[in-house]
């Protein structure tokens, strides 16, 4: 993967001129380079990483498998796609094994989310069936440990 | 009072007369201070990987707590021999050419002791890790320093070597990619060095530590190169490449009878490197590249974002090629390299190492260590430059 899109990965918020202090390019190449990931839509927005659990939300997340039917024209894309555009979904997966779609679904409480499956996403034309999971505890998210370990054990000078 | 006379002198005299390191006067003043950045840190900022560390867990809980051969396990000393080659282009055997060490500290010492009597001179280049001067005179060997120069990237040249070789020369030191300087040396550098050594009948011995460590062209080893695998000792460990200081633990590659003769000291004084790291370095030596990658990658990101910042505020710097170090110039200040780091940490914060500490050319540089997080750069090159666009009051 190209360097530039590794360093937005793991800080979005690194200036024009670090990035090109860091790639051997001047700033306005970085600027045009990350304007064109945008345009292609390989970029496709910048979110902050946060840590949940710390804000109290009245929130739960549920992981739910879903059994399909793929169409005859446009496979798992079309009621994949169809899944998807709830604002519910938060992610969205085709996977292998047991099961075919793997989502992320929010909802304010148990009760929203059960309604959800059963109301919505049950009922869709090709589901035919699911299994939903509900999310306890946040360890890591997007390669980031939620707990914060910032010791530095080294010596502050050595050979 | 009387007591404290008489012991001083009754120690060896070799020892009484070697200073402390440099360096470690300068920690004594850092740690005294708050909010440091310090670019004094010789050793990498990332974490052991992780299956490294639990899987040391699992040799604990194993067991692996007893002694080893005095060689160290045979299946590291097995999976160091595959390492080398591939990684080196040297062949070991790994029952009789390989001996595991505390460290390349201890492999170095064990070499030198193994090799040096009295009088007998070792060639080695300055500036220079902090301990090769003491440990060639602890070896009652006779240091023969020569200097690299910063106009042509700190490399070594065999003219400035045949300039201080005598009948009386056995040993030859290299270590490349360099600390304290960041340089490294090309194939072609090395045949030149390769061929003086051969001629002069030279026994080579290389610390390449930092061998992983290169961010534009692949590492070539000395021991490579034609007929200088049979008078050579490769020291290496797997303390920079895999983040592991800690462990301690290093590795000695060469000819059978140096070997074992490294081995007699090594078995009388330590018996053998610690059973939990070698059973870590086992597990280190699974997927070097995996492990490896991504910390390189970072690392030259930090060189590349250190050598622009450099040359943004005007310090000169030759560009660094290896190791996790940058060694500009501040004699245009008019500070020694001590009076320049001691002035920059208390008005700025901000740790460096006086590049005296690494023999005396080292003087008139200091030593940027990158092996600390990006913002912890950034910052310390806002501070820096700010230090060096005003009159400097010494504060030394």
């Amino acid at each position: 993967m190209d360097e530039l899109l590794k360093i937005l990965q793991s800080n979005a918020l690194e200036s024009r001129e670090n990035i090109g202090r860091m790639l051997n390019l001047p700033a306005d190449e970085v600027d045009r380079r990350i304007a064109d990931y945008e345009k292609r839509g390989v970029i496709r927005g910048y979110q902050a990483i946060l840590n949940e659990d710390q804000l109290d939300l009245d929130k739960v997340t549920a992981v739910i498998e879903v059994k399909v039917t793929p169409q005859r024209e446009g496979g798992f894309d079309t009621i994949a796609h169809r899944i998807s555009r709830f604002p519910e979904v938060r992610s969205a997966y085709l996977m292998s094994g047991a099961y075919d779609l793997l989502l992320f679904v929010e909802g304010g409480t148990l009760r929203e989310v059960a309604a959800f499956v059963s109301e919505r996403l049950s009922p869709l034309a090709g589901v035919l069936s699911t299994s939903t999971h509900f999310m306890l505890k946040t360890y890591k998210r997007f390669g980031v440990l939620m707990r914060q370990e910032t010791s530095d054990e080294r010596l502050s000078v050595s050979p | 009072m009387n007591g404290s006379v008489s012991l001083r002198d009754r120690l060896n005299r070799t020892v009484r007369d070697i200073p402390r390191s440099g360096i470690r006067d300068f920690f004594d003043i850092v740690t005294t201070m708050d909010d440091v950045i310090s670019l004094g840190i010789g050793e990498p900022d990332f974490d052991t990987p992780w299956h490294v560390r639990e899987s040391t867990v699992f040799a604990l809980e194993r067991g692996a707590t007893h002694y080893t051969s005095n060689f160290g396990y045979i299946e590291l000393r097995r999976a160091l021999a595959r390492y080398v080659l591939k990684g080196f282009g040297s062949e070991y055997n790994p029952e009789s050419q390989i001996l595991i060490t505390v460290g390349v500290s201890e492999a170095l010492d064990l070499a030198l002791r193994a090799l040096i009597n009295p009088g007998d001179e070792v060639l080695y280049h300055e500036p220079c890790y902090v301990s090769y001067r003491a440990t060639i005179l602890f070896a009652h060997g006779v240091p023969l320093a020569v200097e690299t120069r910063s106009e042509n990237g700190f490399r070594l040249t065999r003219a400035m070597l045949e300039a201080r070789v005598t009948p009386r020369t056995k040993v030859l030191m290299l270590n490349f990619p360099n600390n304290p300087t960041g340089a490294i040396m090309s194939r072609a550098d090395l045949e030149d060095i390769a061929a003086f050594a051969r001629e002069r009948d030279l026994v080579v011995i290389t610390d390449e530590i930092y061998s992983e460590l290169t961010y534009d062209s692949p590492h070539t080893s000395i021991a490579s190169l034609p007929g200088l695998r049979e008078r050579t000792i490769l020291l290496h460990g797997f303390s920079k490449a895999w983040a592991m200081t800690g462990f301690r633990l290093g590795f000695a590659c060469g000819p059978a009878e140096l070997i074992e003769a490294m081995m007699k000291i090594h078995q009388y004084t330590m018996l053998c490197a610690s059973s939990l790291s070698q059973k870590a370095a086992l597990e280190a030596l699974a997927r070097p590249e995996n492990d490896i990658r991504e910390m390189l990658d970072e690392y030259r990101r930090r060189r590349n974002y250190i050598a622009a910042a450099f040359a943004e505020m005007g310090l000169e710097c030759h560009r660094p090629l290896g190791a996790f170090y940058a060694f500009p110039s501040i004699g245009r200040f008019g500070l020694s390299s001590r009076e320049f780091a001691l002035t920059l940490l208390r008005e700025e914060k901000v740790a460096v190492v006086p590049g005296s500490a690494f023999g005396a050319c080292g003087e008139g540089f200091v030593r940027c260590a990158y092996a600390t997080s990006i913002d912890n750069i950034k910052e310390a090159m806002v501070r820096m430059k700010r230090f060096i666009s005003k009159p400097i009051q010494r504060s030394a």
